[in-house]
């Protein structure tokens, strides 16, 4: 079986977003980036499953800008197989993302695709249930565990009232989320061997995919910001605070 | 504008997230419900008393009991033709098949939405609520799941909406529900409480979560929430966890013991009425959005106010 792997190239997780004094957007000029946190963890799955038998190859697949190679041969030196960057500097919305990612899924005819559940920039939690959508297939959202069986896929997810567990026939979508693994580090080795595998260059048109947007962002603003407020001597203090909110 | 709501239940009773989703949709037009369940037509008849709503639609097949998206979708779908906008909650359920429904529709999706600003216009928080966009769609069509936390609930009763039967293509034959791990539990559900109280990695193990944490909240009859920090190292279930990428709460009261405020933990508590934190560090980012502030070790500090509440 084989298994694609979609990866984002986002701001770090460590850094705090700032908004654009003109109101478009955020502020991304110098400022690291990384993959998207899920898609390691998706990342990281495929190369487990890999690592038990239940795979032969893995496929990192990236819609981005030039730079977003970086993140691919971060997933090829964790251990992916090769890589598509479908190439683009437009910001693509996830409908034109599972759509592209559509196309690719014809041409590979993998029996999994682990996406990430969720995108740490746009936050949408979105490409993956459209993917499967678009295909026709079952999908595991929100896995904390994924385990192969013949020809089915039982994938718990964590779902609001605690964990779920359902059945889906293959070929299948899975998203991940935060407890189904802990991705590994790349070794000093494995990002040299990486840089020779395979990475191929495409563009959306290659997959005849129209990636206008159909959301048009008229702007973005700070949130309301939060002042600190005050700090109090000891317990008593907090007591008495408490009741004269009449909490306590 | 005609609007088609999910209803979110356990095919016995009607979930609040519903009621938030059902007062953004009334700022679009009219509003319609869709209880997709089985043996869910007491479920069905509870939804059609919330304020303000019309048509009910009932689909009852064991097909939808556990609300599979490959089975509800086509159902969606279908009930799209003469609907122009699919509201959802955005919990976990809502957020597993709006995408499904909006990708059979060809058009995008808007997640988490804040507030209703036009017809084809919202706000919505991205950079784990760091930034907030306001999107206009063009698409015929509109997909919304809506944060619970931004819009007032509908009042559950007062309503006279029409129950009407619809039927859908059942399973699709692509996915089973095996079985499901479901917290009981006598507190206050963390989306809808007044009162939180949530541990972080400062807690040690579940023992003394347990010994710390759940004696204060049992006090102030308030819900129990955590950091990814504490349910990563399996202090208490997923479900605790409050967060970008866990629950959005906004009590009235949030208290954090032993937390240290990573933007991807305040994503999920910054809009609380009231923030309290308890932590030794003073200088934890916790404090910047903590309208009271107590530098402690939470270890003696959290039994002693206990003790005198
Ligand atoms: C993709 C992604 C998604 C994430 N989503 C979430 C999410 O939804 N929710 C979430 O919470 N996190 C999330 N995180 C994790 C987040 O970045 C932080 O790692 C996490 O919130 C830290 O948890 P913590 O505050 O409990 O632990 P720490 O950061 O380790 O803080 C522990 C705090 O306890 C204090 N402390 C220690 N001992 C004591 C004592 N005796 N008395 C008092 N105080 C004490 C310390 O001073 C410190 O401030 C996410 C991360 C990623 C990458
Ligand atoms: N531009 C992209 N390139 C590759 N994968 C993507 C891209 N956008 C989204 N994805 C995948 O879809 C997941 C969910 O993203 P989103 O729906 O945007 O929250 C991510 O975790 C990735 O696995």
């Amino acid at each position: 079986m084989k298994i694609l792997v979609p990866v984002k190239r986002v701001i770090d997780y460590n850094v705090k977003p700032r908004v654009k004094a003109d109101g478009t957007g955020v502020d991304l000029a110098n400022v690291k980036m990384s993959m998207n946190p899920f898609d390691e963890i998706a990342v990281e799955e495929a190369i487990r499953l890999k690592e038990a038998g239940k795979a032969e190859e893995i496929v990192a697949i990236s819609v981005g800008p030039t730079k977003a190679q970086e993140t691919l041969r971060t997933a090829l030196a964790m251990g992916a197989d090769r890589a598509i960057l479908v190439e683009t500097d437009a910001e693509v919305e996830p409908l034109a993302v599972a759509k592209i990612l559509k196309a690719i899924v014809g041409e590979e005819n993998p029996g999994l695709v682990i996406l990430g559940k969720q995108a740490i920039d746009d936050d949408s939690n979105q490409t993956g249930q459209m993917l499967a959508a678009l295909l026709g297939r079952p999908q595991g959202t929100f896995a904390s565990k994924v385990e192969i069986d013949g020809d089915h896929v039982s994938v718990t997810r964590e779902v609001d009232g605690g964990l779920e567990t359902v059945r889906l026939s293959l070929p299948a979508i899975v998203t991940t989320d935060l407890r189904l693994n802990e991705p590994r580090y790349a070794s000093l080795p494995n990002i040299m061997k990486a840089k020779k595998k395979q990475l191929d260059v495409k563009a959306p048109a290659d997959y005849g995919v129209d990636i206008a947007p159909r959301l048009k962002t008229l702007k973005v603003s700070e949130p309301a910001v939060r002042s600190a407020g005050i700090k109090v001597a000891d317990v008593d203090a907090l007591v008495a605070k408490l009741k004269e909110m009449g909490v306590a | 504008m005609k609007t088609l709501v999910w209803v979110e239940h356990d095919n016995a009773s009607v979930k609040d997230a519903t009621l938030s989703a059902v007062t953004a949709a009334a700022k679009l037009g009219e509003v319609h419900l869709l209880v997709a369940g089985s043996g869910a037509r007491g479920v069905a008849d509870a939804a059609a008393q919330i304020a303000g709503v019309g048509k009910v639609h009932l689909a009852d097949d064991a097909a939808y009991e556990h609300a599979l998206a490959e089975n509800v979708a086509p159902l969606i779908v279908d009930l799209m033709g003469h609907h122009d906008a699919f509201v959802v909650p955005a919990t976990t359920t809502g957020k597993n098949i709006a995408p499904r429904v909006a990708a059979l529709l060809d058009v995008a999706q808007i997640s988490d939405i804040l507030s209703v600003e036009g017809d084809k216009t919202f706000t919505r928080p991205i950079y784990a609520g760091n930034a907030i966009a306001t999107v206009e769609s063009s698409d015929a069509k509109l997909v919304i799941t809506v944060r619970g936390t931004a819009f007032a609930k509908a009042e559950a009763t007062g309503g006279s909406g029409v129950v009407e039967d619809v039927s859908g293509a059942g399973d699709a034959g692509l996915s089973s529900f095996v079985g499901a791990e479901l917290a009981k539990s006598e507190r206050p559900e963390l989306t809808s409480a007044k009162i939180i109280v949530s541990g972080g990695r400062a807690l040690k193990d579940s023992e003394t979560f347990e010994a710390t944490i759940l004696p204060l909240a049992d006090k102030l009859g308030a819900a129990v929430g955590a950091s990814r920090a504490a349910v990563d190292a399996g202090y208490v279930p997923n479900d605790y966890q409050v967060g970008q990428t866990g629950k959005i709460v906004a009590p009235e009261v949030y208290i954090a013991v032993g937390i240290s405020g990573a933007i991807q933990h305040l994503a999920g508590m910054k809009d609380s009425k009231t923030i309290i934190a308890i932590n030794k560090d003073e200088d934890a980012p916790i404090f910047q959005v903590a309208d009271i502030g107590l530098v402690a070790d939470l270890f003696t500090a959290v039994p002693e106010l206990t003790g005198k509440l």
